[in-house]
């Protein structure tokens, strides 16, 4: 029977850690002082000693990035952090509940980093919507100004997105943080050498700082040992659909999907048959329930060609249409592409537009195949990942659900509105409101 | 403080001023509901940037208002966690509650009605955003509830 084993969250049960006192009871702030008493170098080590990857999706060692920045001599422009808090995968939340749960732990580890890349400037780039959040963050970071001793000569601005899926993209977000339209730059340079305000930059995500403080506290070796080979430590997986329990489960990497979706999450409600699941947020392969069996690390689910993404388990039932399926994640990528790359812009809101006429019983046969066709044309032509991950996504919906989509070219839907994805109303499909019909002030 | 010397305040915190514009939107929106020609050119003025720009950069973000909006802003997920557990239904009763459909303002001022993408509460799904404040676990039972405290407050 698998069990959470907790660590970024760990505590947090049983102690108000969004409290300074209570979290420096547990022992907080401690890993800080005994990181600035190492040189930055060292810190860097460490980390790259613990194995840690980022957890933000794409997996890249945490003190490999570190180590790309600049010394202070190399590069005289003040070095930045900048925190990923801009979490809008589908599927996750798990970044949401960290900050909320154990903001003085995350903030603790963004200023071993800000040591270990010699930065005194720390941006934190929280979504939007993540109010709840933003607030326990700020209130945390108010409880530091009394205490100079920790804060050292960092300064730390929180800065709210304002609702774009694709400020998640470093290059994006940082574009977003210098008061821009979120739009992916072009790589190279990368954020390292030429990032926010074109300055050394290491862009980190939420989890990832958040682990930093517990892998000092446990040793680097120690974490290492956590987990399975190539996916040292635990993660945060954020479960939901069709589960009795969703939430967050901290688990050490190596559990399997089964025993996520059934041990800790409870299992498929009403005694309903799993269908499938998607394993890390909209923006990955789709697995089978039948596929399930495989280990949560990166590279039991790079075998089965799809990854823990940002940890997001989205579990379906047999009710399930996968043509609904592929409407609704198709309108959320048209509705979030930021329309600098044509294949992305266009070749979303084709995919949407052709599932549509599957989905109606309008369409040929011939048309499935210009769905994939037109996946194939946005993979690897695009700036960033977006239209890619959308395309990629679809056509795993197809691959593996192949008899299903056939179905859908004689007569439409076998599925209906029994399928609870039934006829969903997308942001990119509503009405835009009417300014006639309520009368406000002007300026 | 006026708007002008709040907005400049902020933007002491940012190397560039230009790193202001979107805190810079935001209040200026909490302060007049949404973001008129007026309020972009205040913000602009503040900021020693154009209200083109300050336009460019609202309209690619979906929680500026660049219309009138209701009393209330009430957003409903319905990405496909939330959508797996009812949240269409949840937005539908809303719709009834209303009287309005989504992406509207209610004929009496009282809210409008978005969906919204993915809010980050996939397990407490149906999230709905009341003003920005999540509400976990929304079923459509709950609606009737909701749109009364709203047309109360």
């Amino acid at each position: 029977m698998a069990e959470a084993r907790e660590i970024v969250l760990g505590g947090a049960a049983d102690h108000d850690l969004t409290k300074l006192a209570e979290y420096e009871a547990v022992g907080g702030y401690t890993q800080l002082a005994r990181a600035r008493a190492m040189e930055p170098a060292a810190v860097i080590d460490a980390v790259l000693a613990s194995n840690l990857r980022g957890r933000g999706g794409a997996f890249f060692q945490t003190g490999r990035k570190w180590s790309f920045i600049p010394k202070p001599d190399q590069n005289p422009n003040p070095h930045y952090l900048v925190v990923n808090a801009d979490e809008s995968e589908p599927g996750s939340f798990k970044d949401n509940e960290i900050l909320q749960r154990v903001p003085h732990r995350f903030i603790e580890g963004c200023l071993i980093t800000a040591h270990a890349v010699e930065s005194q400037h720390v941006f934190i780039y929280v979504r939007g919507e993540y109010l709840e959040a933003y607030e326990i963050v700020v209130a945390a970071l108010e409880e530091l100004r009394e205490r100079p001793e920790l804060r050292g000569d960092v300064t730390i601005v929180v800065h709210r997105g304002a609702g774009a899926y694709i400020c998640g993209e470093e290059t994006a977000l940082i574009e977003s943080l210098e008061g821009k339209r979120g739009q992916p730059r072009s790589k190279p340079p990368f954020p390292a050498i030429s990032g926010l305000y074109a300055s050394p930059t290491v862009v980190n995500n939420v989890e990832t700082m958040a682990t930093i403080p517990p892998i000092f506290q446990l040793g680097p070796e120690e974490y290492a040992k956590l987990g399975v080979e190539n996916s040292a430590g635990t993660r945060v997986v954020s479960l939901s659909g069709h589960v009795e329990r969703g939430g967050n489960y901290e688990i050490e990497q190596g559990v399997t999907i089964r025993e996520l979706i059934y041990d800790l999450a409870g299992g498929v409600p009403g005694g309903r048959k799993l269908k499938a699941v998607i394993p890390g947020g909209s923006s990955t392969v789709v697995l089978t329930g039948d596929e399930i069996d495989v280990s949560y690390d990166f590279d039991s689910l790079l075998q089965l060609k799809t990854a823990m993404g940002s940890a997001g388990v989205i579990v379906m039932d047999e009710r399930v249409c996968m043509v609904q399926l592929g409407i609704r994640v198709s309108e959320f990528y048209e509705h979030e592409s930021c329309g600098k790359c044509t294949p992305c812009r266009e070749g979303t809101r084709w995919m949407t537009q052709i599932l549509r006429k599957l989905e109606a019983g309008e369409a040929s046969a011939r048309e499935l195949d210009l769905l994939l066709s037109v996946c194939d044309r946005i993979n690897g032509k695009c700036l960033c990942p977006l239209g890619e991950t959308a395309a990629t996504a679809v056509a795993s919906y197809v691959a593996k659900f192949r008899d299903e989509y056939v179905a859908h070219l004689d007569g439409g839907c076998p599925f209906g509105d029994d399928s609870p994805l039934d006829h969903v109303m997308a942001p990119v499909a509503q009405h835009h409101h009417s300014p006639a019909a309520v009368e406000v002030p002007v300026g | 403080m006026t708007l002008a010397d709040e907005i400049q305040k902020v933007a002491a915190q940012y190397p560039e001023t230009r790193s202001a514009v979107l805190p810079a939107l935001r209040m200026a929106q909490e302060r007049h509901g949404w973001l008129s020609t007026e309020a972009l050119r205040e913000v602009a003025d503040a900021l020693d940037v154009t209200p083109a720009y300050c336009k460019s950069v609202a309209s690619f973000y979906d929680m500026f208002h660049l219309q009138p909006i209701g009393r209330h802003v009430v957003e409903v997920c319905t990405n496909v966690s939330c959508a797996l557990v009812g949240a269409q239904q949840v937005l539908e009763a809303f719709e009834e509650e209303l009287d309005t459909r989504a992406g509207e303002n209610s004929p009496d001022g009282t809210a409008t009605l978005k969906t919204i993408e993915c809010l980050g509460g996939c397990g407490w799904a149906t999230i709905v955003a009341v003003d920005g404040h999540y509400r976990r676990y929304v079923k459509p039972e709950d609606v009737p509830g909701i749109v009364e405290e709203l047309r109360n407050g």
